[in-house]
């Protein structure tokens, strides 16, 4: 996973609530068997729209997603995380954000940060009312920037620590791989087994 | 202080807890199907792992899988090369797969519990939200992403911060006609899709206690739609009924070993849940959804709610963007909507309950002129079940459509689709914007209302049907 210090960028004000995965990646783009290439799926529907927000070309090259509560809704899909990433978004912040989503996209390397709705409010305003408007997300100080805005983001110690590292989640366990063994070696015999009949 | 049950089966599958990280726990059983697999299977062949427990892993293919012509092959070369690459993978890694045509192949959710794999107290994950099926057997079981599937299958374990607990309690009897179905569909409109988010959900008071097995998993399987991780109930004498001689079940000694633990599955008296919900059975209707997320819901006996009346800003917002999406108006009595397809299927109602409950309605009668209707088994022990049983007949008699198993029209991978603007009364469980097909519009329903709905031609429940008598066919 690459490491997530700090990152600035133009925001795309995204003023829906209880955006799913659907939206995110209609299920026909999760036919793929790798990991890229998802870019022109993320938001499919309403990209047809030419005043969709994302289509607007005082939002090209913008990084960081300013969305609506409870994001990410839905599916386990990570393939909306990856269509994230893939379009070129470093950051999403939203007042709510569903805990499968919020799971994938740490474990990507996308950042999603909560913030209360007041300060998501005022992000979307700041960048409607000018798209140059830049935002800074700083996983360090733990803390959102933009004019007018310092707003402090909680996230779990761990998961910070990771992101900022850009650590590799299975070599992490495997280093505790003693503590796996002796798990196993307690179990109840009872447990199912899918090759014994 | 006493545990939820929840915590019991969270505390007894700790591998090591350490000041300052999340706990690593160690997982039961691994569930793979095509969708959410590929780039775990390619993550360990980069870095040179193998899957650790083979033995607790199983595959099935369910997505992508056509219900017709199932033994030709694969029309869409995507869906084709999808099932192809979790062959090759289960080939590659040695997975046991039930591949298309095998006897136990169907939906994941399906297939795990009839299995007999799915057991009380165990921890059950799949790159599926719909994991939390498995719930309904007193499982800890919930839905992860692709970078947690490669975990698992590396490690067999998950690093996981602990969930928050609510307890949704239902008391009571369920009047008639209302089912498994309305009662999630209401517990889901009462809490909100973010409701239950952060937390595992135990349902319990004595109208769950009298529910079936399949009816439970139907609960279950929805709580994800209230933004949970996972719903639970505590396994009772219809669990262990239910488990007793499935070919994965213990047996022997083994399997008095097993009850006896089972037994202490039970939220304890005094424990605490950080969240509670109370709701009376006796209020609950047949329940379906108008708008675009399953949270959007209200008893079929009611009308269209005008977007004005949701006090919140962003939800009256919400509505009207539903209301538009799904071509309906404010006021609009919802018995009075019309709908040109039906869904019987999908992992929420697609056992041979749901099944049983959509022919007794359609026995007799017929789909109304010009509706299709679709009825997809969620296993081929399903299908064949009910084809002992003559319920097949009973739909094909009606001019519904009997179909292989699958996922199927639930989201639409396969060629079962809604075209642009088409109306579904659909069993499945999500009516978000083009689930069902680019356009499509759908209703989240039960088995029975879908079936009532299939005859009459518009929402309807089967009191709806007392006075269109039963067709007699000579
Ligand atoms: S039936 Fe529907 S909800 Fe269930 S696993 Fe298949 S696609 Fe997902």
């Amino acid at each position: 996973m690459e490491a997530f210090t700090t990152h600035t960028g133009r925001a795309v004000p995204l003023r829906r609530s209880n955006v799913d995965t659907d939206q995110i990646i209609p299920a026909h783009w999760l036919k793929k068997v790798t990991r890229d290439g998802f870019e022109d799926g993320l938001f499919e529907a309403w990209r047809k729209d030419p005043e969709f927000v994302l289509n607007r070309p005082e939002r090209q090259g913008a990084t960081v997603l300013v969305a609506g509560p409870d994001f990410g809704t839905g599916s386990s899909r990570e393939h909306a995380v990856w269509a994230l990433q893939n379009f070129g978004f470093k950051a999403v912040v939203s007042s709510r954000f569903a805990d499968i989503f919020r799971g994938n996209s740490l474990k990507n390397g996308l950042l999603t940060v909560v913030l209360p709705q007041e300060t998501v409010d005022r992000l979307w305003e700041l960048t409607e009312a000018d798209p140059t408007a830049e935002v800074t997300v700083d996983l360090v100080a733990r803390e959102v920037r933009a004019e007018g805005v310092t707003a402090p983001f909680e996230l779990d110690e761990n998961a910070r620590w990771r992101l900022l590292e850009g650590l590799d989640d299975i070599s992490l366990t495997l280093k505790n791989e003693s503590d796996i063994a002796a798990y196993e070696a307690s179990r109840f015999s009872f447990k199912p087994s899918t090759t014994v009949v | 202080m006493g545990r939820t049950l929840a915590e019991k089966v969270w505390d007894d599958h700790v591998v090591r807890r350490a000041e300052g990280e999340p706990d690593l726990l160690f997982i039961d059983l691994h569930l793979l199907h095509e969708v959410t697999s590929p780039q775990a299977f390619d993550g360990l062949r980069k870095a040179g792992r193998k899957v650790r427990r083979l033995d607790l892993t199983i595959a099935t293919e369910d997505h992508n899988t056509p219900t017709l012509d199932i033994d030709k092959p694969i029309a869409d070369p995507v869906s084709r090369t999808q099932l192809e690459t979790l062959r090759k993978n289960c080939a590659d890694f040695g997975v046991r797969l039930h591949p298309l045509g095998d006897v136990e192949q169907g939906v994941v959710h399906v297939v795990g519990p009839q299995l007999g794999l799915t057991q009380p107290g165990t921890t059950v994950v799949c790159g599926d939200s719909h994991t939390s099926t498995h719930g309904a057997f007193g499982a800890l079981a919930f839905g992860i992403g692709t970078s947690q599937v490669e975990h698992v299958l590396a490690t067999q374990t998950l690093t996981m911060a602990p969930f928050k607990t609510m307890a949704v309690t239902v008391e009571g009897e369920l009047p008639e006609d209302v089912t498994a179905k309305d009662l999630i569909l209401a517990v889901i409109t009462k809490i909100g899709t973010g409701g239950g988010q952060g937390y595992v959900i135990e349902y319990r008071g004595s109208a769950i206690e009298k529910l079936s097995m399949e009816a439970r998993m139907t609960i279950c399987n929805m709580s994800i739609e209230a933004g949970a991780r996972a719903g639970m109930i505590a396994p009772d004498r219809t669990t262990f009924d239910y488990l007793r001689g499935r070919p994965h079940a213990p047996q022997g000694d083994d399997w008095d070993a097993a009850v006896a633990y089972w037994e202490t599955l039970r939220t304890d008296d005094d424990a605490v849940f950080d969240h509670e919900v109370v709701i009376d059975a006796a209020e609950l209707a047949p329940f379906v959804t108008w708008g675009t997320n399953p949270g959007q819901g209200a008893p079929l006996s009611a009308s269209v709610p005008d977007p004005a009346s949701f006090a919140d800003p962003s939800e009256s917002y919400a509505a009207e963007k539903a209301l538009e999406y799904m071509g309906l108006r404010a006021g609009q009595p919802l018995r009075e909507v019309a709908v040109d397809t039906v869904f019987v299927g999908s992992c929420t109602n697609g056992r041979i309950e749901d099944l049983r409950a959509a022919a007794a309605i359609l026995r007799d009668r017929k789909v109304a002129e010009g509706l299709r209707m679709l009825v997809v088994p969620g296993s081929v022990r399903v299908a064949l079940q009910a084809v002992e049983e003559g319920l097949d007949k009973v739909f094909t008699a009606a001019g519904a459509e009997w179909r292989h198993a699958g996922c199927s029209m639930c989201l639409g991978m396969n060629p079962d689709q809604l075209a642009p603007g088409e109306r579904a009364a659909s069993t499945s469980n999500r009516n978000f914007e083009g689930r069902q097909g680019k356009g499509g519009r759908t209703h989240l329903v039960s088995p029975q209302v879908a079936a009532a709905t299939a005859v009459l031609g518009h929402l309807a429940s089967p009191a709806d049907l007392s006075d269109a008598p039963a067709l007699v066919e000579a």
